[in-house]
């Protein structure tokens, strides 16, 4: 079995990596009943003997003695870090794994990646080579970030480069949680863009998350509970709700949010740790769905929500589940695949879901969607047997579809009505080894893929032609 | 005489498992309706071929299970140990920690030529536990990247180390509408590799399978264990042990040899496929009865007609009168009513098989000029029941069958290639356009001839 390291950077990433371990956890809590360190267990985690001083702990068999996650977390200022470390996941982590500075960037792209990177450059490999020593077979690294701020989006951006020289063979799967409109942070499109370039050069998978498309999900779940037509109230054990007693007792707005992106790291991941019928492998991600090394945004949805919020609703249809996930509402970004041009599609179930479900589902959900022209049966999917904690099914939809080009250009057009006037310019320049050709080679970066979506879009609706095939001489 | 198995990836160990089980319990199974020393007979040569034997009686399969990841073999392992009747080897096993990630080219030129040594010493160790060995039977995939790019390279190493063994594939073929995005690739590449190495394909076609465990066994929520079990079953009817047309005392000891004179005629045609009739949930088969009459005359329709199972046969089609060979090129686009057959194999296992009239498959208009009906047909039998049937037909083909599937494969492939869309997935370990234009026209042969039987 391989083992993934999750490498989460600023506020953002640092909130959404709680939220995970804590769910990471308790799933496999709820599988391993007889609390013996497994394979599937030690994808994320290490087992570690904490009576031995020093590195010579890690233990690779028998009782679980203590968990240590595969992280590494990196902030540029202590709150959130402390926040965890004296939170219930403490034990999880320790002090080798952190870095921390306390000055912050700033909301500025370039403190993050100029200034912070090649300042802790040596600092964060080191760490990285740590984790990476203690995998029997790394894989991949996940990064969790956001792209509006400081550290989260400069520093996390420049990791990826140095990830890239360092473990060329291992696969960098980023989810960037993207700004919405009313962002408070004045920069932010500044930062988006310029990460948007690293990703676009570094990254091997990016699955965009947009901050409103989880506030309108999980209003809708409030909806749905609040009106009552439900009949119940939430369970006490749901999933979007109640995992923020990692932080602290209170919730706070963004908890359920950053639940959701946890979630969709778990299923994207399920296939890989846990046995099923058809399994897929992380490495079988990048394979089947981006066809071109440059097309690597996927976007996702997570379905059946209620469920998902454990509202206690009758039990849907499962084909339901199918249809919602295509559906513009479910998506984690604000797109709409349905009526954009798929390249690829992936799904993964888990829990009692058989593949007669599954080719039902896309024989019925086929005639509705588009497919580019040389990839008419675009499907990935895979069925893994253990299903989320407290529920009996599940659905992750992976599209590589040209729905994110409207957020790709409302980006550069946010951008370019700061760029115009140079608002805050003053305040990257004076970055050492910040040009303004920085600027003009991110926008740039970003025309060419969205050119790329656009030629795509082009074919979009014409008839699928069969073309000539090599000719045989008889 | 023995044969010995190699199972890949995740399909080809569980479909692995499931034909042994399947060989097991119908070899153990009390409802052979024939003598006991008839039965006696039957196990040890189902013995012989499948199974050595462990001091203490428990049998051990003669197979090798490879995976490059190492969930898929624990559990086929542990399934095979809690059936409390078979087992596998205990060293027969081979994985790694990182799958192929449906990568062919992954499979077949990093972890093929990496693990070469090891896989092969394997191999021969098996081969090694056998009195005599007659071959090898090769279960894999050809959608993902183990079964279809490791296969395909252990295939051409069985075919180096051990020329005069014969070697069958048996290939699952994918569901078309998609269960593996790069699914043609792989399946072109597997394709052209085995059809350079291999003495022949045995084909299963996911979607084919499917249909029969829907409308034949009436399972509601099919899973693939059901599809699987089903495979299992068709490939058990084919290899169980059976008499010889000519020698009706002595099973038949050489069942891969004999099927491949019978069925292989040339080079250039090797793809086979099986059907078997009846097929039905195992409850409702204590109230259905059968007369071999009926059972041929179905089996013979759904051969020249193209159907998979006894449901939905078209019996408009008929044998043309009178074969015309200058008239046979039949264009691309034209459907295929008729399936013309290159040689079939019909297996009869069951309740008064002496009685059955095969006059049907003898039929000369069925076959191509080229192969004399008495050449093109053979017929094996055996008293003894198979799996709780009281009499069920096999029937082992190399037709026309297959021409639409690969067309469609191929097709599907070739307009993806245009585009160079994930070309760079291949090219990253070795595998050059060229070797897929290479790919791209033996296959293209290969549809022509069959084409233009």
């Amino acid at each position: 079995m391989t083992q993934s390291v999750v490498i989460q950077v600023g506020q953002c990433g640092n909130q959404i990596g709680c939220c995970f371990w804590d769910l990471a956890l308790r799933e496999h809590a709820a599988v391993n009943k007889k609390g013996i360190y497994d394979e599937a267990i030690s994808s994320f985690f290490r087992n570690v003997d904490t009576r031995v001083v020093g590195d010579g702990g890690s233990i690779s068999k028998g009782k679980i003695c203590s968990l240590k996650a595969r992280a590494v977390l990196i902030d540029m200022e202590e709150g959130v870090v402390n926040e965890i470390l004296q939170g219930p996941l403490r034990e999880v982590f320790d002090s080798k794994q952190l870095i921390t500075d306390i000055s912050g960037s700033g909301n500025n792209w370039a403190v993050g990646h100029k200034v912070f990177g090649s300042l802790y450059q040596e600092q964060i490999l080191e760490k990285l080579r740590k984790a990476a020593e203690q995998c029997d077979c790394l894989q991949c690294f996940f990064i969790i970030h956001s792209m509006g701020g400081g550290t989260g989006s400069g520093l996390g951006t420049f990791l990826l480069k140095m990830l890239e020289d360092e473990f060329p063979e291992v696969y960098r799967f980023v989810t960037s949680v993207c700004p919405s409109g009313e962002d408070d942070v004045i920069t932010s499109p500044y930062n988006t863009i310029l990460a948007v370039k690293e990703l676009n050069e570094h990254a091997d998978c990016v699955l965009p998350i947009d901050n409103q498309s989880l506030f309108d999900i999980i209003s809708k779940i409030d909806i749905m509970v609040n009106s009552g037509k439900l009949g119940k109230t939430v369970k006490p054990r749901s999933l979007v709700t109640s995992s923020a007693r990692a932080l602290k007792k209170h919730q706070k707005p963004f908890d359920a949010m950053n639940n959701i992106v946890a979630n969709l790291l778990l299923n994207l991941t399920s296939s890989a740790r846990f046995e099923g019928s058809l399994n897929m492998d992380l490495n079988e991600i990048s394979m089947n769905l981006v066809p071109f090394p440059q097309l690597h945004y996927l976007v996702s949805s997570l379905t059946p929500l209620y469920t998902l919020a454990d509202v206690n609703i009758p039990p849907r249809r499962l084909d339901q589940m199918f249809t919602d996930a295509f559906s513009k509402d479910h998506q984690l970004i604000q797109a709409d695949p349905k009526h954009n041009l798929y390249l690829a599609c992936a799904l993964m179930v888990r829990g009692n879901v058989q593949v007669s479900d599954l080719r039902r589902n896309i024989e019925r959900l086929k005639p509705s969607l588009q497919f580019v022209s040389w990839n008419q049966e675009g499907w990935k999917t895979s069925l893994c047997s253990v299903p989320p904690v407290g529920h009996s099914h599940s659905l992750l939809a992976l599209a590589n579809n040209t729905c994110v080009k409207p957020t790709f250009m409302e980006l550069r057009e946010r951008f370019m009505r700061l760029y115009k006037k140079k608002a805050h310019l003053h305040h990257y320049l004076q970055v050492e080894g910040m040009e303004e050709n920085c600027f003009t080679e991110a926008v740039s970066s970003l025309s060419a893929l969205i050119q790329e979506y656009n030629q795509l879009d082009v074919t979009k609706g014409m008839p699928v032609q069969d073309l000539p095939r090599l000719s045989i001489a008889m | 005489m023995s044969i010995v198995t190699v199972q890949l990836g995740q399909c080809g160990n569980q479909v692995g498992f499931e034909v042994f089980d399947a060989l097991y319990s119908d070899s153990y199974c009390s409802q052979g309706l024939c003598s006991k020393k008839e039965n006696e007979a039957y196990q040890a040569s189902c013995k012989e071929r499948f199974f050595s034997e462990e001091e203490n009686g428990v049998l051990v399969a003669r197979s090798v299970l490879v995976d490059m990841e190492p969930k898929v073999i624990n559990q086929t392992l542990s399934k095979a140990a809690q059936s409390g009747r078979w087992k596998y080897g205990q060293h027969a096993c081979f994985c790694q920690k990182q799958g192929s990630g449906n990568n062919w080219a992954y499979g077949y030129s990093c972890h093929g030529p990496k693990h070469e040594e090891s896989i092969m010493n394997l191999i021969r160790k098996e081969v090694e536990k056998c009195d005599s060995l007659h071959g090898f039977s090769i279960i894999m995939s050809m959608a993902g990247g183990t079964g279809s790019g490791l296969g395909a390279f252990i295939t051409q190493n069985l075919q180096d180390q051990y020329p005069n063994a014969l070697k069958m594939n048996q290939v699952i073929w994918p569901y078309g509408t998609g269960e593996v995005i790069v699914q043609n690739y792989n399946s072109i590449l597997t394709l052209s590799h085995l059809y350079r190495c291999s003495d022949a394909l045995l084909v299963h076609e996911n979607d084919a399978i499917h249909k029969i465990c829907a409308k034949m066994m009436n399972i509601r929520q099919i899973s693939f264990n059901n599809i699987n079990q089903v495979l299992a079953h068709q490939l058990g009817s084919m290899f169980q042990p059976t008499y010889s047309a000519e020698d009706s005392f002595h099973y038949r000891r050489n069942p891969l040899g004999d099927l491949m004179e019978h069925l292989v005629p040339h080079p250039e045609f090797k793809m086979l496929g099986v059907r078997n009739i009846p097929q039905m949930a195992e409850n409702s088969l204590p109230y259905s009865t059968f007369t071999w009459a009926g059972l041929l005359k179905h089996l013979r329709q759904m051969l020249i007609s193209n159907a998979k199972m006894e449901e939905g046969i078209d019996w408009q089609v008929r044998p043309p009168l009178a074969r015309l060979p200058a008239l046979g090129k039949m264009p691309f686009n034209k459907e295929l009513h008729f399936d013309t057959s290159i040689a079939n194999l019909v297996i009869l296992r069951g309740k008064d098989v002496h009685c059955a009239d095969l006059g049907g498959f003898r039929d000369p208009a069925l076959y191509t000029t080229w192969l004399k009906p008495a050449d093109a047909f053979s017929m094996w039998k055996t008293q003894r029941a198979f799996n709780k049937y009281e009499k069920s037909a096999t029937l082992v083909s190399n037709s026309q069958f297959l021409v639409k599937p690969l067309d469609t494969i191929v097709g599907k492939a070739w307009n993806m290639f245009a585009s160079k869309a994930y070309v760079y997935q291949y090219t990253k370990f070795g595998i050059e356009e060229e070797d897929f234009l290479d790919s791209f026209s033996l296959l293209e042969q290969v549809i022509a001839s069959y084409c233009n039987l």
